[in-house]
């Protein structure tokens, strides 16, 4: 599987990355040589074998329906590039 | 039964319908974190790092958002599934804090179901649950506060709701309808969510597509977000009828997400949900797979309060009453439980007449509602021993329910402070019919020679005279032995 | 002797015998850090007054008698733990500027044990790398030098920062994260010995993430003992974070000193890939005997699906990351560039806060991650991950624990391996099996390459058994007397 320059722009969008054309052709290039590079996985047989999501072998572990956060308005807000009052602010959007 | 079709230009056209029913679950907390999970608040109050999406804050699962699920699938007659496991949908959205939504896609926690509903006609229908999923809420975008930006309030992010599916078997606007009803009638007696359309804690995503007889399903719109049982009902038309424009107008319903406008009465696009519907759902690596113990599923079965189905049930087995009128006294618990208490250890037919009739009507008329009723289901119990006791008759006791209503006062005292009691002396009532007969000679003539009808004349005459106290069976009784 | 030769154990006895203060010895760390970091550029963020207040605190605390082992340490945070109240940028633009208004587990259990933080040091942007040449900080310097060479070489990374400044002596230890190798890549190419404990061990909590299901943090330090003083007061479940093991915290230190003796230990055939630099294969081959020699057995094994584990690594880290980055929005925190709507703005806002690596694998991972693609790419990455968890599961049924060499080169120049990015990944050939099966891994510095530069070998054990990884790699630690130290540092 090769990505085209259109497949590179549709992942940009999807990712929320501008990329211009210059961009387009280095990613397009980097990215092929490391599918490229995956794509040894196809060798390999696993029939029969379960997907392993993740480096923990245990089960959930659940917490207490109790509210011990939040009331932090403040600190919540204290960071961001934007706020009007208590709320966080961005541009106008349009539905 | 009766089938709900519309008719266009090239034919008959059948309506398929499916809702997806977002439930704000029950709980104190978040489903991810330990901030409150109660509506309303100033903005961003209930909001915790990990709510707001902040570098290296982790989900951890509330125990009682799970409960509640699996508590909810029980209701729905669902598979309860002891793995489940959290994925992420992945999209950028201002109110979306992390960038994706915890939800589970490809392994719910609760699997098939059956959910049963009325129609009008008295027709009851299966409509079949595909799954029910646990999954966060978003916060809130608000375009309106700030004339050049949009502000958000992430009070909402986080807070559990879970997502019932039903399976494409809804076929008119009133069993979307109906079904929906149905779907919070549940969720309220099991304490799951409080079913509150109006502050957004219950929601529907209605997926409709119209076929003609026969046909294979068709290409089917999602109107996003509808949040009330009436919108439902007015979307589906309003939807069908549009795709049913197309198709006769040669054209083809694009698959795409839409909104209804109350307003207009219609169904509009919404172009900016529309880019590239690509959510790259995988494991969520933050968590880890839920596996539910059989025994906790068992504990949670057992302590399952009893459902509006199996309630109407045993309201007509235990208290003989029609299954049309334990319908409306099991639609909410609420009701339910104030109908048994009145009917326990009395007549049960009784007591549903009194509460479907006069005491309906009595909170129709105060504004009230039963548990702000000025008649407690005890008193309303004890009105209708006086009259299984004979201690008043039926007539008086539509007074002194009157009064109740009025002054909240017992039946028991109404009676005693007006002299209500029904007159049962056979020599009083005696002397009443005689006086009656004697003032009206010329219809007991007219009675004697074969005007029957004249009899409930005299029987009326006879309670007027005595106040309506008279028991009307022995007033009857005297009626027709002093008439010969 | 310097105050610079003491290790973090020899520092700890002579702030308990009051032969110096806490105040004395962060005075001449910050004194260090302040020469040496414009240089190493190990730093992103040099805390100095802080540390001065802490080590006042750490002394009356000694004073108090209420010491640990680490009250009064001046150590390295990676800054990639968010810290209260400091700057943390993970390296990234996007995170310019942010202070976090919380402190990850693992920092604050330090802080709790009365360790001081210097300041916080340099990386990867967001951990992504193998030679911290992608901060957005600029790069560090490897304090070491190919013999008669001055050009700058990598320390290694993503936790390059951490390694230079403990290599360098401007810090006495450091903590590092671990995803697909850097702790232990960077550890080997500074001379250091680091552990990526077993994935649960230490709480994620406040760590900002890469690869959820990878990352792992542990510390890096002069030697083994060190680390395990390091790692005694890092690990431990945290109830924040739902991948956290609910385990006790074994006597690292106690392990330190166990010895091999009747230790299976297991030789991986399929780490003798084609092209290793032979140094390094004869490294190896000298620490087989030196564990021999210790009285451990040696058993040769097989690890068949080794050789997938970087394929399987570049799909899963990439996939995980991108979904991990999509907060990077603007919205809440870090940067943002206006943009005339909110599409726009987030589409600016991240092309101008990431840098080109970091780009590249939510590039990646979003793709892996597309409808049709899933099930090519990220799902039979996963099933092959489950092989290769097979085969160490298979393997510690014969074997106590496994060594390898830690990393295919020595230190390489900065500059070198930019051709493409798939060369530079290549770096973690050897350390990638381990994380995705999530067991624990040390390396330890065994040797000096012909040019001088140090060279690491890595002990991988059983999940949860980081007490025979160190009883092992002290073992290599003892038979190999590594004294070398880099010409820059502080003397």
């Amino acid at each position: 599987m090769s990505l085209d320059a259109a497949t590179v722009r549709r992942i940009a969008k999807l990712a929320r990355i501008r990329v211009d054309d210059a961009e387009v052709e280095t990613l397009q290039g980097e990215l092929n040589a490391i599918l490229g590079y995956v794509e040894q996985l196809a060798e390999v047989n696993v029939e029969g074998i379960e997907p392993l999501s993740g480096g923990a072998q245990m089960a959930l572990r659940a917490r207490a329906d109790v509210v011990t956060d939040g009331g932090i308005a403040e600190k919540v807000l204290a960071n961001a590039p934007d706020r009007a009052g208590e709320f966080f602010a961005v541009p106008k959007v349009v539905e | 039964m009766s089938s709900y079709t519309l008719e266009g230009r090239t034919g008959t056209w059948e309506v398929v319908c499916g809702l997806e029913v977002h439930a704000q679950v029950v709980s104190k907390s978040k489903l991810f974190s330990g901030a409150s999970a109660t509506y309303g608040g100033a903005p961003n109050a209930h909001v915790s790092f990990v709510d707001a999406g902040f570098p290296g804050m982790l989900p951890v699962i509330n125990q009682e958002c799970v409960a509640q699920a699996v508590r909810t699938g029980l209701g729905l007659k669902a598979q309860i599934n002891l793995f489940s496991r959290f994925d992420r949908k992945n999209y950028f959205y201002a109110d979306l804090p992390n960038g994706y939504q915890i939800s589970q896609f490809a392994h719910p926690v609760v699997g098939t179901g059956i959910v049963e509903i009325e129609l009008q006609d008295g027709t009851i229908k299966h409509i079949g649950i595909t799954r029910l999923h646990l999954e966060q809420d978003a916060g809130k975008s608000m375009h309106d506060q700030h004339p050049a930006k949009s502000v958000i309030d992430l009070n909402r992010a986080g807070v559990a709701l879970m997502e019932i599916v039903s399976e494409p078997d809804i076929r008119s606007p009133e069993e979307a309808g109906a079904y929906l009803r149905k779907i919070r009638q549940i969720v309220r007696y099991l304490g799951t969510c409080d079913g509150n359309m109006e502050e957004g804690s219950m929601r529907a995503d209605v997926n409709v597509s119209v076929r003609k007889a026969g046909e294979e399903f068709r290409t089917r719109c999602e109107i996003k977000n509808v949040n009330s049982v009436r919108f439902v009902m007015h979307a589906v038309e309003a939807e069908a009828l549009r795709q049913i424009e197309v198709w006769e107008s040669g054209g083809e319903v694009k698959q795409e997400t839409r909104l209804y406008d109350p307003s207009k009465g219609e169904t509009r696009s919404m172009r900016s949900k529309e880019d590239a519907h690509d959510y790259r759902y995988f494991p969520e690596p933050d968590l880890l797979p839920l596996i539910l113990e059989q025994e906790f599923v068992d504990a949670l079965a057992a302590d399952l309060p009893e459902l509006p189905d199996e309630k109407r049930r045993r309201f007509c087995d235990q208290y003989g009453i029609p299954f049309y009128d334990a319908g409306v006294l099991v639609a909410d618990q609420t009701t339910a439980d104030f109908y048994e208490t009145v009917a326990k250890g009395r007549d049960g037919k009784l007591a549903a007449n009194w509460i479907s009739g006069d005491f309906f009507a009595a909170l129709n008329r105060t504004g009230t509602n039963i548990e702000t009723s000025p008649v407690s289901a005890e008193a309303l119990g004890q009105l209708l021993d006086l009259i299984t006791d004979k201690t008043i008759n039926g007539r008086i006791a539509k007074d002194v329910f009157e009064e109740m209503v009025e002054t909240s006062a017992l039946p028991a005292a109404i009676v005693e402070a007006k002299g209500l009691r029904q007159v049962t002396d056979t020599g009083a009532i005696d002397d009443a019919v005689t006086k009656v007969l004697a003032e009206n000679a010329d219809k007991v003539a007219e009675y004697k020679s074969g005007k029957d009808k004249l009899f409930g004349f005299f029987v009326g005459q006879v309670m007027k005279a005595m106040a309506g106290k008279g028991n009307p069976a022995l007033v009857n009784e005297a009626v027709k032995k002093q008439l010969g | 002797m310097s105050i610079f030769d003491l290790t973090i154990a020899g520092a700890a006895k002579a702030l308990a015998a009051k032969d110096i203060s806490s105040v004395e010895l962060v005075t001449a760390y910050n004194g260090a850090v302040e020469a040496l970091n414009p240089r190493l550029n190990a730093y992103i963020t040099v805390t100095a007054e802080l540390a001065l207040a802490q080590a006042r605190a750490a002394d009356a605390r000694i004073a108090a008698g209420e010491a640990t082992p680490l009250t009064g340490i001046p150590l390295a945070m990676k800054d990639l733990f968010c810290t209260e109240g400091v700057r943390t940028t993970a390296a990234s633009k996007i995170l310019e500027p942010f202070i976090p208004q919380y402190e990850s587990t693992v920092s604050g259990k330090l802080k709790a044990a009365g360790a001081v933080m210097l300041g916080k040091a340099n990386l990867d942007e967001f951990a992504m790398g193998s030679s911290n040449i992608t901060s957005g900080y600029g790069p560090v310097e490897n304090p070491w030098k190919r013999a008669g060479s001055d050009a700058k070489l990598v320390p290694g990374g993503s936790s390059g920062g951490s390694a230079a400044a403990v290599a360098a002596r401007i810090a006495l230890g450091a903590t590092g994260t671990d995803t697909g190798g850097s702790i232990r890549q960077p550890a080997a190419f500074t001379g250091l010995a680091g552990i990526k404990p077993t994935y649960g061990r230490c709480s994620r909590y406040g760590i900002i993430a890469f690869a959820s299901s990878l990352d792992q943090a542990g510390p890096m330090a002069r030697n083994v003992e060190d680390c395990a003083l390091l790692l005694q007061a890092m690990a431990g479940f945290d109830e924040k974070d739902s991948t956290s093991a609910e385990r006790e915290v074994p006597d690292f230190s106690a392990a330190v000193q166990r010895g091999v003796k009747g230790l299976r230990i297991g030789i991986p055939a399929e780490y003798r890939m084609d092209g290793t630099n032979p140094e390094i294969v004869a490294l190896w081959e000298k620490g087989i005997e030196w564990l021999k020699a210790e009285g451990a057995e040696i058993i040769d094994i097989s690890l068949p699906h080794t050789k997938y584990g970087l394929a399987v690594y570049y799909i899963v880290a990439p996939a995980e990351a991108s979904s991990n980055l999509a907060r990077y929005d603007g919205v809440r925190f870090g940067a943002r560039v206006d943009g005339v709507d909110l599409i726009d703005m987030y589409e600016r806002t991240r092309a101008a806060g990431f840098g080109p690596e970091v780009k590249r694998r939510i590039m990646i991972g979003t793709y892996v991650l597309s409808h049709g693609y899933y099930d090519a790419y990220y799902l039979k990455a996963q099933k092959v991950r489950n092989l290769i968890l097979r085969d160490f599961t298979d393997a510690f049924a014969k074997v106590d624990a496994i060594l390898t060499p830690t990393a295919p080169s020595a230190a390489f120049g900065l500059g070198e391996k930019m051709d493409d990015p798939v060369t530079m990944y290549l770096n973690d050939v050897f350390t990638v099996p381990a994380s995705l099966a999530g067991v624990p891994a040390m390396s330890v510095p065994a040797g000096l390459s012909a040019e001088g530069l140090p060279l690491g070998l890595q002990v991988i054990g059983r999940h949860f058994d980081e007490e025979t990884v160190f009883a092992v790699s002290a073992a290599i630690e003892r038979a190999a007397g590594f004294t070398a130290l880099p010409e820059v540092r502080a003397k």
